[in-house]
């Protein structure tokens, strides 16, 4: 038998609690992504010299490298450096938020660019202070409208969480590799996590399509 | 520091080349894929259409890494053949990137002119030719930034191929070299993102050329913006327009 019934219901708990550890890290990693690009985005549009150029340098390097390498690196290098071993579930949430930081640091820019020019000089004449004017004037401009992306981009880290079961992270597709390892069969834990996968992020993206269509029709 | 550099760049030239053959392997399939299914999206008949968006749908909204062990685990239990490594990796690089690709064609296609596609009626040319004469022509310069990201993705999704032992350079880090060099582990990991980072230089090279050579053909200049790193607010998203000076 190609497909067993009674051993896929036997594992549907076991894949269950690793899906709540995907959804763990796919929330905290969505936060860290969606402050720290903000922080990348803020920094690049001041151009402070040097550092506006570190953070372009960083955000290229780490925008054009695997993350399944830079969660090895975090994985073990990151101990020597801090001096504190960070449990494998904090360093893939820390590696997926710095990763998909460098992607909405450039979806920021982007609704950053899109505020007029006028804006910005209306609030250079009225002499507000320069945190005043990113706080009151563009933010509140720029983020509607990129909203839709972001929400794309915790879509798009929902699927890559399974990368953490590389750094012992027992997520729901470490969770189905184990439960197939156990009985070794393979086609039932793999399918199911397949379809809690497209179960969870395709209404998610019709969601975000819609969203898109109606910050589309405002502005 | 540098103690051991000759032979990690050995160990590391080792994985370099199933690296390049997994990028250029899922590359040519994807860019079949995408121009398949992105113009069947097109088609007249209906079941046509539905075939294509499961496909896309579907690639698009399950894992890479599920997809991958699925058909490393999976497809040999039920077609009862055992597939190589290399090629589970290309298959499933080339499929997956393929489903985001097909919406890279149908965004284009789309953004295509309608006057165009209505000179080409005027001046009787057949369905075909309006496509390969006139829109595709169009179309292309359109797509290749977005399908430079897309093969960036591709080349850097080539690392989960490691993980069912086909020895690229993630794996070469991982399994050969931090077991045995521990004490330079910063020094191997800065390497291996060094190479990774030169291939992605190499392809967006290569896409800008291709965009210059593609924008001549239709006499026009390739306009310089930047899309951006996902292939789901590509073409046909708000975020894109935003990116061109002035516009919005």
């Amino acid at each position: 038998m190609i497909w067993n019934w009674s051993f896929a219901w036997s594992i549907v708990p076991q894949l269950l609690r690793g899906l709540l550890v995907t959804f763990e890290a796919t929330i905290l990693g969505s936060i860290v992504a969606y402050i720290l690009g903000l922080v990348f985005a803020v920094i690049r549009r001041s151009r402070i010299p040097v550092l506006s150029q570190l953070v372009w340098l960083f955000v290229e390097f780490v925008r054009s490298t695997p993350l399944l390498v830079q969660l090895y690196f975090l994985f073990f290098i990151l101990p020597d450096i801090i001096g504190v071993t960070l449990s494998p579930l904090v360093t893939g949430v820390l590696g997926l938020g710095v990763h998909y930081a460098t992607y909405t640091s450039e979806v920021y820019r982007a609704g950053i660019d899109a505020v007029p020019r006028g804006q910005w000089e209306a609030a250079t004449a009225l002499s507000l202070p320069r945190s005043r004017v990113w706080t009151s004037v563009v933010l509140p401009q720029a983020i509607p409208r990129v909203l839709p992306a972001l929400g794309n981009y915790a879509i798009s880290m929902l699927k890559e969480t399974p990368l953490l079961l590389s750094i012992s992270v027992l997520e729901l597709v470490g969770q189905a590799q184990a439960a197939g390892s156990e009985a070794f069969r393979y086609v039932e834990p793999f399918t199911i996590a397949g379809v809690f996968f497209f179960i969870l992020s395709y209404p998610a993206s019709v969601l975000v399509r819609r969203l898109e269509r109606r910050v589309q029709r405002t502005h | 520091m540098f103690a051991n550099f000759g032979h990690f760049l050995s160990v590391l030239s080792d994985g370099l080349r199933p690296t390049v053959e997994l990028t250029i392997g899922g590359i040519v399939l994807a860019t079949i894929m995408s121009f398949v299914a992105g113009l069947a999206n097109g088609a007249r008949s209906v079941v046509v259409r539905v075939i294509v968006r499961i496909y896309v749908e579907g690639w698009r909204g399950t894992s890479e890494l599920v997809q991958l062990l699925w058909i490393y685990f999976s497809l040999p239990l039920l077609l009862g053949l055992q597939i190589v490594p290399l090629w589970a990796g290309i298959i499933v690089l080339g499929l997956n990137h393929g489903a985001y690709g097909a919406e890279i064609v149908r965004g284009a296609v789309g953004s295509v002119a309608p006057e165009q596609v209505e000179g080409a009626v005027a001046l009787n040319f057949t369905p075909r030719q309006r496509m390969v004469r006139v829109v595709l022509p169009q179309a292309v310069v359109e797509m290749i930034p977005s399908f430079n990201t897309l093969f960036i993705q591709l080349l850097k999704a080539t690392s989960i191929v490691s993980l069912i032992t086909v020895p690229e350079l993630t794996y070469q880090v991982k399994q050969v070299l931090v077991p045995n060099f521990g004490g330079q582990k910063t020094l191997i990991f800065v390497m291996v993102l060094v190479m990774y980072l030169l291939l992605s230089i190499v392809i967006t090279v290569l896409m800008r050329w291709a965009e210059r050579a593609a924008a001549r053909r239709i006499g026009r200049r390739p306009q310089r913006r930047r899309p951006l790193p996902d292939m789901d607010t590509l073409p046909g998203n708000p975020i894109r327009d935003l990116n061109v000076p002035g516009g919005a």
